[in-house]
């Protein structure tokens, strides 16, 4: 059960982002099922909030009571050692994990106040309000075009060719992937560098307009130059898009992130304003990792 | 001694020179204190001086044999007078053929002349001395190809490259033989076609549109030249081919899919092993099956329509055909639908695509080639099909494309021209090579052709 003490809404009513009292443990570094989440985990604006959740892969309990929100057009990072299920905690958000045999998700998580689990959400629409990009480029094996037209020809987005021709441009504009490919957009898009390519899947994620784009560790098979470019494009979305991203980077939650959420063996141990997070942690565990102790 | 007593020993004396080299390099690890100071583990310098023993002494067994019977006939023949030497090489054939069945036994030696019994006798003997010879030096060259391989065991001598380079060879010979085997089939199919060309022509087999290989025995006789119009064979073979195909192809790629995509593990574990039970029933069982179960009931069905159906039709025999290979699509199928890495599938369903866009938009466009390759085989298989066709869909050459009529098929007639006592240089048994040489052309045309469609239109993922 969650033990946050949380202030009172009014007396916080200047500010954006409500604040928990940080309650010490005696040992800071023993995490217990009576284990609490510090910092500020919950925001005014929230456009997705996710109460109390709990995955479970079978009998093997993956995620513990998380409860955490998501504030319109914030990117938010998702740290932590390997393991700790930061990417099953992801595949909660849109129901990715239903596709994984024995995968059990209990709790409550909504998006603009609508129930995601409820039996008479459309899972199909869900995704695609909620996109996601992989940790692996996974460009369909069509060409660019086709690629980027995948969604709005599946989800009916484009009246005539013209539109969706302008769909496909501007998609590609978006993730900065246009210069380099309007000359063969024909081409398959296997064909394209491993960049290009994550440019090309986030591309085709945006081409359908989600409000919500989570990542999970979309630069970890990309070089450093590649990395840069997806990182400012991340920025660049940000201004349209709600952004959940899951990183091994601490230095790219850092750049490209406003809050921080750091997991620990499933469990949430702290959400911050991502400056705060790197540089006067709460939680000890936050500060080992982020130091290097332990990842 | 005969030749695979030699073998045996051989092998034998193998198997004690790998002791034996394994045995030396182990003396000269110990004296360098451990098996870490050799180049190669024990066992290949085992291996080397056992392929030194076997190989050399093996090459030269083989040869021994193919060369031994024919220089002993011909030494024998050599020493007989020259008054009983036939001139032409028939007889002369025949009267080695005699000696040899003299000399085993299968011809009684009474009442054959001197001459023959003194030949058979040296014969014998040269055999005999051919025998005992083959297995001393054999065994010698074993002896010193052991010998030589263990002299070579020392610490730092490679014998994991060599062993290695060996085994690469052994490897090469074997893809070799398959392709020499291929070649030799072709080449024999094709000599005998060219013979059966000479009486036929090319284009009045290949165009003529009337196939009765009825050739009389005596001239005179009426219908004596027969006609050999191959057209409605091959018109016949497509057509239970397509009859079949189209049975085939939906439901095989269908079942594929709900077992790789929609079934779970239960249905999977219980519904793969029925299917692959369908592939090994005999094409015979499958022959009346449709001979006797559904060549009546579609004409019974047929004539309740008001449609004449012949009680043997391609369409009979297609539908079984088409069921036989319903497993070999399947199998096909689900095994490269499976192969499809899950990436595709979550990419697309993160895009908010249903599992069956999934599947059509993505999934079988990326597994196509490999679904095509297994729709090709399936095809060549339906082509090459015998047994069903000679049950259920008769042996008239209709030139039709109507599948409710009884047609023949090439392998069919194949069949019906070789079996039975034929004379091998009549134009209608020949025709049967004609026929083979073809049907062979036609499906590597058609595997090439589907390779190039493949290569146009494949998905490539990775």
């Amino acid at each position: 059960m969650q033990k946050t003490a949380t202030l009172d809404a009014d007396d916080m009513a200047d500010s954006s982002i409500k604040s928990s009292v940080k309650v010490t443990n005696a040992n800071p570094l023993d995490i217990t099922d009576e284990h609490v989440t510090v910092g500020s985990y919950e925001v005014n604006n929230a456009k997705m909030s996710i109460k109390n959740v709990n995955v479970y892969y079978g009998d093997k309990q993956a995620i513990f009571d998380v409860s955490v929100d998501i504030g319109k057009n914030e990117v938010i990072a998702m740290i932590g050692p390997s393991g700790c299920g930061k990417s099953t905690f992801l595949r909660a958000l849109n129901r990715m994990n239903d596709t994984v045999d024995g995968c059990r998700v209990e709790g409550d998580i909504r998006m603009d106040g609508q129930d995601l689990y409820s039996p008479k959400l459309d899972v199909v629409e869900l995704r695609a309000r909620v996109g996601m990009v992989f940790q692996k480029p996974n460009p369909f094996p069509k060409s660019i075009y086709d690629n980027v037209a995948y969604g709005p020809k599946i989800h009916g987005l484009a009246d005539t060719r013209v539109d969706l021709d302008e769909m496909v441009e501007r998609s590609l504009r978006r993730a900065s992937l246009w210069d380099e490919v309007k000359d063969r957009l024909y081409q398959a898009g296997t064909g394209l560098s491993g960049g290009q390519q994550q440019r090309l899947c986030i591309a085709r994620a945006i081409a359908v307009s989600p409000e919500v784009i989570l990542m999970d560790e979309p630069c970890s098979a990309l070089d450093p130059i590649a990395t840069a470019r997806i990182e400012e494009l991340i920025e660049e979305l940000s201004q349209n898009f709600t952004i959940a991203i899951v990183t091994h980077s601490m230095q790219q939650a850092a750049r490209v992130s406003q809050r921080t959420a750091y997991f620990h063996l499933g469990k949430l141990i702290e959400v911050n304003p991502t400056e705060q997070v790197f540089t006067m942690p709460e939680h000890a565990l936050t500060e080992s990792y982020i130091t290097g102790r332990f990842g | 001694m005969q030749a695979n007593d030699v073998f045996f020993l051989l092998m034998g004396l193998s198997a004690l020179a790998f002791y034996m080299g394994r045995g030396r390099s182990l003396e000269i690890a110990g004296e360098l204190r451990g098996i870490r100071n050799l180049h190669s583990l024990p066992n290949y310098y085992g291996y080397y001086t056992a392929l030194w023993c076997g190989l050399p002494a093996l090459l030269l067994l083989c040869l021994w044999i193919i060369v031994d019977d024919p220089v002993i006939i011909a030494v024998v023949m050599d020493s007989l007078p020259g008054e009983v030497l036939p001139s032409n090489s028939v007889e002369h054939t025949l009267l080695a053929n005699k000696i040899n069945n003299l000399a085993v036994g299968v011809l009684p030696s009474a009442g054959q002349s001197e001459v023959l019994i003194s030949a058979a006798q040296q014969l014998r003997d040269l055999t005999q001395l051919s025998r005992w010879g083959m297995a001393a030096t054999v065994l010698c060259l074993a002896l010193i190809g052991l010998a030589w391989g263990r002299s070579f065991v020392a610490a730092k001598f490679r014998a994991r490259q060599r062993v290695e380079k060996v085994v690469q060879y052994a490897l090469f010979a074997c893809a070799c033989l398959a392709i020499f085997t291929t070649l030799g089939i072709v080449l024999s199919v094709l000599f005998e076609s060219l013979q059966f060309f000479k009486s036929v022509p090319v284009d009045d087999f290949v165009l003529g549109l009337e196939w009765s290989p009825q050739t009389a025995i005596r001239a005179d006789q009426v219908g004596s030249s027969g006609s050999f119009g191959a057209v409605p064979l091959f018109v016949g073979t497509l057509l239970v081919s397509v009859v079949a195909m189209c049975i085939a192809v939906p439901v095989g790629l269908m079942s594929a899919i709900y077992l790789a995509e929609y079934a779970n593990r239960s249905v999977r574990a219980y519904a793969k092993p029925a299917l692959e039970i369908l592939a090994g029933i005999p094409t015979v069982v499958y022959g009346f099956f449709a001979a006797l179960t559904v060549a009546p009931y579609l004409r019974d069905l047929g004539e309740s329509f008001g449609l004449s159906v012949s009680s043997e039709s391609a369409l009979a025999a297609g539908a079984v055909m088409g069921v036989m290979i319903i497993p070999f699509i399947s199998s096909l199928a689900d095994d490269v639908i499976t192969a499809v890495p899950q990436a595709m599938r979550d990419g697309s369903l993160a895009m908010g695509a249903t599992h069956s866009e999934t599947v059509r938009r993505v999934v079988i466009p990326a597994a196509l080639p490999g679904i095509v390759a297994g729709i090709m085989l399936a095809v060549s298989r339906a082509i090459g099909e015998t047994m069903i066709v000679v049950m259920a869909s008769g042996m008239a050459a209709n030139l039709t494309f109507n599948p409710l009529d009884s047609v023949t098929t090439v392998t069919v007639q194949i069949v019906t021209l070789l079996t039975g006592d034929q004379e091998f240089d009549s134009p209608k048994t020949l025709a049967a090579f004609a026929l083979g040489l073809m049907l062979f052309i036609v499906t590597l045309i058609l595997n090439i052709v589907a390779l190039q469609v493949v290569k146009r239109f494949r998905e490539q993922y990775e």
